[in-house]
């Protein structure tokens, strides 16, 4: 009886060890049988890749396969919406051992406190090869997503700040195409019909996706979040007139229901004939121009954002980079596959084909680079080129900033007492930049 | 060998799977939450989680948004209950008051509401809402009310909030109350009538008396839910516009997964367990008086 129990459990340590031992063997013929190693190194690795619900996204999914057959590197896209994706790379990094190979980056809004905590792997080396050019991408937009020293990715979409315009409603009420601000507002009061819910202007009126479209307003209008001393500058004359003229605009001139309205709300509005003028990213303009998408898309206009006492001054911002996890356990494969997804070539079939604004400098230059887009709308982005390198304020808690900012702009549109809001919200803001020293 | 040692240990090998997932799934995340509380992990300040003592309940006193936060909670909580309570209790009445045909079926239609997720309901009635293209302010324009801006004004969004949530809950203090109706004996009402009472009389003396203990507990039920109603608030508004329907558990969820203040935003959920708890006992306690 003994005996039979210690054969019995001899059997089973034995399966137990076969068990372990069966997946170890299994890839050895696949490595033995890679002659081409020097041409596909990597073949067989499996990249990790999650990314945003993004027109980048569409336009690069049809491109794996050529990458695939070229390396023999198999890459799993995974895209989430734009806040899902923050918190699952946030949720899976803090949480430690995260296979994340590959992810796309908003550098703007959380390149800071990702690179505060470790989770970027330096590209600097990855991106040195003389053949790859990365001193062909735009300076400002490496700027963007370089942070204390760390490129912490590599930049794929480039957007501006610009205006949207129904050409049929300016000729009609015999306006030309606002060049400041003033003539902005004046044009939307002429165009706002509330009885036949027509609206001179929309923009976002959501406490914190405003920030960014408002960014411009208080650029044009002199103002910034913080000086050059990290004081808030959020209550100062030029900021309060940014707020109420924002306040106002939509207010006075807005669709009702505007405190709820991102851009996917405002947006809508616009497109179904319902709003004459409207200022968001140039990176959603098909949402307005394609004829599949929108009412009026023969009749919009896309021109520069108008000029405030101060000049017109938009945002132009890195808003994607393409980012490596530290914690990466393929990281050549993981270079190998961002180098390739915004190489030249690929750049330009992303941007030439899929329409993706991109950031290099030789794809725009090329005729090809800009055949996919608008004439006005490439004209209007080129006259944007100066824009500042940021459409919120630069500081690790970027979304409590713009919580903080937003909701200042928000007592505005709701006609409230705005000049106590903000001075309200420069407190608080300076005491979250405080923290931050 | 492992027979006697099963035989000799059944006493704690037994409970011990419940044990052990209360433990784990119960207990450790409780005392995780209260120790992060004391600790001032932040991914936004870069600082792990290590303790600072009481300094993030220190903060939350001065913290306006806290308060605000506060606010909302209960009158969203206050006004639901309130609104679901009469209105179910009502709707019990009526439904049991008389045999009719169909009576079953106007029963079982009482639970679509509750069965539908929320998160679909929320999307359902920000269509319905949205001041422009929605249906509700179309009827309104048809039979000639003023548009209302519903959840885009900042005083109406609350109430609005509010009507999606009596809507899908209060057929179930509906159906509790029944279920309690039901199982009422009959003779204190032969009783009643015998002695001539009127049906409001009977109503006031001897049917809601009798009924408090069921009420009490769908209102324990409700009031826990209501409190911490976080999807349908979630899905329509996100807390705004502004900071106008931002209630304890959206303002939890800010803290932790967009600013990334885990230990600020596990002393608020800490405050929030408090509060649900203390007025959780509180009903629990007074129920036991009352039916003494």
């Amino acid at each position: 009886m003994k005996q039979l129990r210690k054969l019995l459990l001899l059997l089973l340590l034995l399966s137990l060890v076969a068990g372990c031992a069966a997946p170890v063997s299994a890839p050895a013929p696949s490595a033995g049988e890679a002659p081409a190693a020097g041409e596909m190194p990597y073949a067989g690795v499996t990249l990790r890749l999650v990314g945003a619900n993004h027109p980048w996204q569409v336009a690069i999914t049809p491109l794996l396969a050529d990458f695939e057959a070229q390396t023999g590197i198999k890459v799993n896209f995974e895209a989430l919406g734009e806040d899902q994706l923050n918190q699952k790379l946030t949720t899976e990094f803090t949480a430690g051992n995260s296979d994340i190979d590959v992810f796309m980056q908003r550098p703007l809004q959380e390149a800071r406190v990702m690179q505060l905590n470790g989770w970027y792997e330096d590209l600097t080396n990855c991106v040195s090869d003389p053949d790859y050019d990365f001193a062909d991408f735009a300076d400002g937009a490496v700027g963007t997503t370089t942070v204390n020293g760390v490129l912490t990715g590599v930049p794929i979409v480039t957007e501006q700040e610009v205006l949207y315009y129904r050409k049929d409603l300016l000729e009609a009420a015999g306006l030309e195409v606002p060049k400041t601000l003033d003539e902005l507002k004046a044009a939307a009061e002429i165009l706002t019909d509330r009885d036949n819910e027509m609206y001179g202007f929309v923009a976002r009126g959501q406490r914190s996706p405003l920030v960014t479209q408002f960014s411009s307003f208080l650029y044009s209008m002199g103002g910034d979040w913080f000086d050059e001393n990290r004081q808030a500058t959020i209550n100062t004359p030029e900021a309060l007139a940014a707020i109420d003229l924002y306040g106002t605009l939509l207010r006075e001139y807005g669709p009702p229901g505007v405190l709820n309205m991102s851009w996917p709300q405002a947006v809508a509005i616009f497109a179904q004939g319902n709003a004459a003028l409207y200022t968001d990213a140039s990176s959603i303009y098909s949402n307005m121009l394609d004829p599949e998408k929108s009412a009026v898309a023969d009749k919009t206009g896309v021109a520069v954002f108008p000029a405030g006492p101060a000049g017109s001054i938009m945002y132009n911002v890195t808003s994607w980079g393409l980012s490596m996890h530290s914690g990466s356990r393929n990281k050549e494969a993981a270079c190998e596959f961002i180098k390739w997804a915004t190489s030249k070539e690929i750049v330009s079939k992303t941007q030439g084909e899929g329409a993706v604004p991109g950031a290099r400098e030789s794809v725009w230059a090329s005729p090809a680079g800009s055949a996919a887009f608008p004439a006005d709308w490439v004209e209007a982005v080129a006259a944007s080129a100066n824009g500042r390198g940021y459409d919120r304020p630069l500081v690790i808690a970027v979304t409590q900033a713009r919580d903080i900012i937003g909701g200042a702009v928000t007592v505005a549109i709701e006609g409230g007492d705005y000049v106590a809001a903000a001075n309200d919200a420069n407190a608080q803001f300076q005491a979250l930049l405080d923290s931050e020293q | 060998m492992i027979t006697r040692f099963f035989d000799r240990h059944q006493r704690w090998l037994f409970p011990a799977p419940a044990v052990i997932f209360i433990v784990v799934m119960m207990i450790f995340p409780l005392g995780f939450t209260l120790w992060n509380s004391f600790s001032g992990w932040s991914l936004t300040a870069g600082r792990p989680n290590t303790f600072i003592g009481p300094q993030n309940y220190v903060d939350m006193m001065r913290d306006a948004r806290f308060w605000n936060a506060v606010l909302n909670t209960f009158y969203f909580t206050a006004l639901a209950m309130v609104i679901e309570l009469a209105l179910g209790v009502a709707m019990a009445l009526l439904i049991d008051a008389k045999d009719y045909p169909g009576k079953r079926v106007v029963t079982s239609l009482l639970l679509l509401p509750m069965m539908a997720t929320p998160v679909a309901v929320a999307m359902v009635w920000l269509l319905m809402f949205e001041p422009t293209a929605g249906v509700i302010n179309f009827v309104f324009g048809q039979i000639g009310l003023p548009k209302q801006l519903w959840i885009a004004g900042s005083s109406s969004v609350i109430p609005s909030l509010v009507l999606v949530d009596v809507w899908e809950w209060t057929p179930l203090i509906t159906l509790i109350v029944l279920a309690g109706l039901a199982g009422l004996p009959s003779e204190p009402f032969e009783a009643a009538r015998v002695d001539g009472a009127s049906y409001w009389q009977t109503l006031w003396r001897v049917t809601l008396p009798m009924l408090l203990p069921t009420i009490s507990v769908a209102g324990l039920l409700r009031f826990i839910d209501c409190i911490k109603t976080f999807d349908i608030i979630y899905g329509m508004t996100g807390g705004g516009p502004g900071f106008s329907s931002e209630t304890l558990n959206i303002y939890t969820y800010n803290q932790a997964f967009y600013y990334f203040n885990f230990g600020y935003a596990s002393s608020l959920l800490v405050i929030f367990f408090t509060i649900v708890t203390g007025v959780s006992l509180l009903v629990a306690y007074s129920r036991r008086r009352l039916e003494v």
